[in-house]
């Protein structure tokens, strides 16, 4: 079992269905679609005029449903031209995905909107338009989304400049070699992070109006419909966040109230908006990593993972690249999987809190979480931001012993072999404590009552939406890339793809356990291959700290906690990304919420966001 | 509060002896003293959470670090019922509008913590166009806790050090205790850029220079 080839097992010689695909649709629309040739790209070039038409025949006749990325791409320099590019899946069948673009002039940057196709394009249109400017036709609510109205620009465009711009790679000038280090604040004339076009008085300006946020909300809803019979009923607006203690973070929604009754919810984001996309394109490919840390922080680990197959992919296309070892593999899932018990486990403590049953659940939720923190501690040298992943494996092997510091009066002083370690808590402490919170929680009657048959979301719709993870598998979608598009080691591992039928809150709580069940399951398959491959290498190649990555494109996806995690990744062959996107499960799964809150009342919303399990870090990124 | 011994013998200013059957009892001690000490050991922060840091700050709150044994453990939602600020992760432009309209909603005596790096100064983020450089260019900050995120024991550390500061404090010098109205921290805008009100002035001479420079297209200098 050792020294297996692990990443040809991914499918690496399967048929190219690019080329299918690309000749099934060249019949049908012969002018429109062509291949991209670039160096290291992949996928199908589309005609704008076209791309709606094309997008519909790839879903309805080819049977690419699922709309997982879609991405504005900037090619300053290299073309000057902008790029939208989508990412779309076959639900069913499972498979790698296919790509397709569509180019469109810097200067009144336009496309057609896919949001008549696939509705998941919502949220990530807007940001689109919001960081690239690109405007799309036919989109009904075309505005900023993690900016604000008048923001001055399109920050994600190459030649859109910060008020602390120093230059457009890492590691700066002034710091290596020159070892110069400045405070940003000193450069800029107003002391801050800011800067004003040439012409801003604040004479004569009116700031935005929060009303108009407002405005046009809950409009063209029939109020009769909704209401009770013979109930007067009253229209009412209100705002949820972005502090409230059940958003899970500075999220804000907007609800229009019929009564108590929803009508239609706007989600309002941005508000830890910080910028990773233009940072990540400025960092060095490694200095990036710690970077992935800090989008999913309940998962740091698993977020490693995504980005570090991500560049691997582009690394592979180079002619010197070794996959990583096979323990690498096995550390690696070892590591995604504990980070699934702890996310499931955070996420089901707090759903009880926002059904009312606050902190004390949650209190038992998260206490094996400790132990788990503990492990990442003495493996990566932090709980929650671990870093610990590197291109073609990880950085450090596990420790032999797992050893506490007595920091706390109260804390027992932990000092023994890691495998004993990790044989209690996989063997004995995770299935206690998840028979725990099942026996505590599942047949508790507020349980059902609040959950149950609330906030459905079918599974049609669920596929439509582009929602990922335990939301799109509650509606009875068996869709786990672990299986259907697998990578490192799972397809030698022994699992099911947890599944349920009714997609509302329950079911996705009832998941939850099912899939922390799964990973104990798995879990307990990697202590026998973690005693094996004692002492072998766990990283490939050399550690260079800036590996040579090849001109090209890639698309690395995980199976993260919250759903599919994906990193678009576009190399010119220099030192840092060109571009540098993250497909966020907890951004795209919004999409569907307004749809799961309708017609529920006021106090079921914060169970169903509750239920979705966001995190704001990555939602907003 | 509890009776223990240290918790009284501490309180006993003075240092006023005290029949050995009254100790557990009776302290003598002034007026700055008793209000502090009861202020300090019952501390009601917000349950305000912004990024990565507050997550440290949950796990800080439960069962392993457990708060409650420096009477902190009773973290309110609005901000007219609580007295700390703990800043838990990255403060944004989008953001800061909120914090600032909400620091002006907790009634005084009121305290900020900065907690990790994000509050204290942007951290890693510090470069984005949406990232304010710490949260103290806009509100006071009391005690700033490095890390990121700081560990739980580091949060601890933090809570132990607003403490030690409020217990230095005179009722006759902190600020809230001065006749008149305390003033409220003007609330930022949202315009081109983020827009402290406090930096009008500064901003409009900028934007003269920058127009003397287009009319006379001499080079401006561009330090204030
Ligand atoms: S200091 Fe670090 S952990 Fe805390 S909010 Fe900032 S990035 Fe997150």
């Amino acid at each position: 079992m050792a020294e297996k080839p692990v990443a040809e097992q991914a499918g690496v010689a399967a048929p190219d269905p690019v080329a299918e695909i690309l000749a099934a649709l060249s019949e049908q629309y012969p002018d429109a679609v062509q291949a991209d040739t670039r160096k290291g790209y992949s996928g199908i070039v589309v005609r704008p005029e076209k791309l709606v038409e094309v997008a519909t025949a790839l879903r309805d006749q080819l049977g690419y449903d699922y709309l997982s990325s879609a991405t504005a791409v900037d090619y300053l320099g290299k073309g000057d031209h902008l790029e939208m590019v989508y990412h779309v899946y076959r639900i069913r069948q499972g498979g790698p995905a296919l790509v397709f673009k569509a180019l469109t002039p810097r200067v009144s940057a336009t496309l057609p909107s896919l949001i008549s196709v696939w509705p998941g394009a919502d949220l990530q249109e807007r940001e689109a338009y919001d960081l690239m400017g690109i405007r799309f036709e036919g989109h009904p609510n075309l505005k900023r989304i993690l900016l604000w109205e008048g923001f001055n620009g399109h920050p994600l465009r190459k030649d859109w400049k910060e008020a602390y711009y120093e230059q457009d790679q890492k590691p700066f000038d002034s710091r290596w070699p020159g070892g110069k280090v400045h405070r940003a604040e000193e450069n800029n004339p107003y002391g801050r992070n800011v800067s004003y076009p040439d012409d801003f008085t604040l004479e004569g300006y009116t700031p935005p109006d929060e009303n108009s946020i407002y405005a046009g909300l809950g409009m063209g809803v029939s109020m009769q419909e909704l209401a009770s019979p013979g109930l007067e009923t009253e229209r009412l607006i209100v705002n949820l966040g972005p502090h409230h203690p059940s958003t899970h973070g500075v999220f804000r929604m907007i609800v229009t109230l019929n009564g108590e009754t929803i009508e239609s919810l706007e989600p309002v984001m941005g508000y830890l908006h910080r910028n990773h996309e233009k940072i990540g394109e400025r960092n060095t490919f490694i200095q990036n990593m710690p970077f992935t840390d800090r989008l999913d922080y309940i998962s740091s680990m698993s977020n490693n993972f995504g980005y570090a197959m991500a560049v691997e992919k582009l690394l592979a296309l180079g002619a010197r690249y070794q996959p990583p070892p096979y323990r690498a593999e096995v550390i690696r899932v070892l590591m995604a999987e504990f980070t699934r018990v702890v996310n499931h486990l955070w996420a089901i403590g707090f759903l009880l809190n926002d059904l009312g049953a606050f902190f004390t659940p949650a209190l038992y939720a998260i206490g094996e979480r400790e132990l788990i923190l503990d492990f990442f501690e003495a493996t990566a040298g932090s709980r929650l931001m671990c870093n610990y992943m590197r291109f073609g494996g990880v950085f450090k092997d596990l420790p032999e012993r797992i050893q506490g510091i007595p920091l706390l009066t109260n804390d027992r002083v932990r000092n023994e072999p890691t495998m004993d370690f990790l044989d209690s808590l996989i063997n004995e402490r995770l299935p206690r404590a998840v028979d725990e919170l099942d026996r505590y929680l599942t047949k508790s009657e507020i349980m059902i009552t609040r959950c149950e048959g609330v906030g459905v979301l079918p599974p049609e719709m669920a596929i439509a939406y582009s929602t990922a993870g335990p939301v799109l598998r509650a509606s009875g979608v068996p869709y786990d890339i672990r299986r259907s598009d697998p990578y490192s080691i799972y397809p030698e591992l022994d699992f099911d793809v947890a599944v349920r039928y009714n997609g509302d809150i329950y079911d996705r709580y009832l998941i939850r356990l099912d899939e922390i069940r799964q990973s104990i399951r798995i879990l307990k398959q990697l202590l026998p291959r973690l005693r094996e491959t004692e002492g072998q290498p766990i990283i490939s190649g050399t550690k260079a700290y800036s590996p040579r990555v090849p001109e090209g494109e890639a698309y690395g996806r995980v199976e993260n906690p919250k759903g599919e995690l994906g990193f678009y990744v576009i190399s010119d062959g220099g030192q840092n990304a060109w571009r540098y996107h993250v497909r966020a499960p907890s951004y795209i799964n919004l999409t569907a919420l307004s749809e799961m809150c309708k017609g529920h009342k006021i106090a079921d919303v914060v169970a169903v966001l509750g239920s979705i399990d966001i995190v704001l870090g990555e939602t907003d990124r | 509060m509890t009776h223990d011994d240290r918790g009284l013998k501490g309180l006993n200013n003075p240092d006023y002896p005290i029949p050995e059957e009254l100790q557990s009892t009776i302290a003598v001690t002034s007026l700055d003293r008793i209000y502090n000490w009861t202020r300090a050991k019952s501390m009601w922060p917000l349950l305000f959470g912004l990024a990565c840091c507050a997550i440290e700050m949950i796990a800080t709150a439960a069962s392993r670090y457990d708060l409650s044994r420096f009477g902190m453990e009773v973290m309110r939602a609005s901000p007219r019922q609580a007295d700390l600020l703990i800043v838990s992760g990255t403060v944004t432009k989008k953001m800061i509008v909120p914090i600032v309209r909400i620091y002006n909603q907790m009634p005084e005596p009121k305290y900020v913590l900065a907690m990790g790096a994000c509050a204290s100064g942007g951290g890693p983020f510090k470069e984005g166009y949406n990232v304010v450089s710490g949260i103290d260019t806009f509100i006071p900050v009391d005690v700033y806790v490095p890390g990121c995120p700081p560990t739980p024991q580091a949060l601890m550390h933090g809570f132990l050090t607003l403490q030690k500061k409020i217990e230095s404090q005179s009722l006759r010098t902190v600020p809230w205790y001065r006749s008149g109205e305390s003033e409220a921290i003007p609330v930022p805008i949202l315009g081109p850029d983020i827009i402290d009100p406090r930096q009008a002035d500064l901003i409009r001479r900028h934007a003269e220079q920058a127009a003397a420079s287009r009319d006379t297209t001499t080079p401006a200098p561009t330090e204030a």
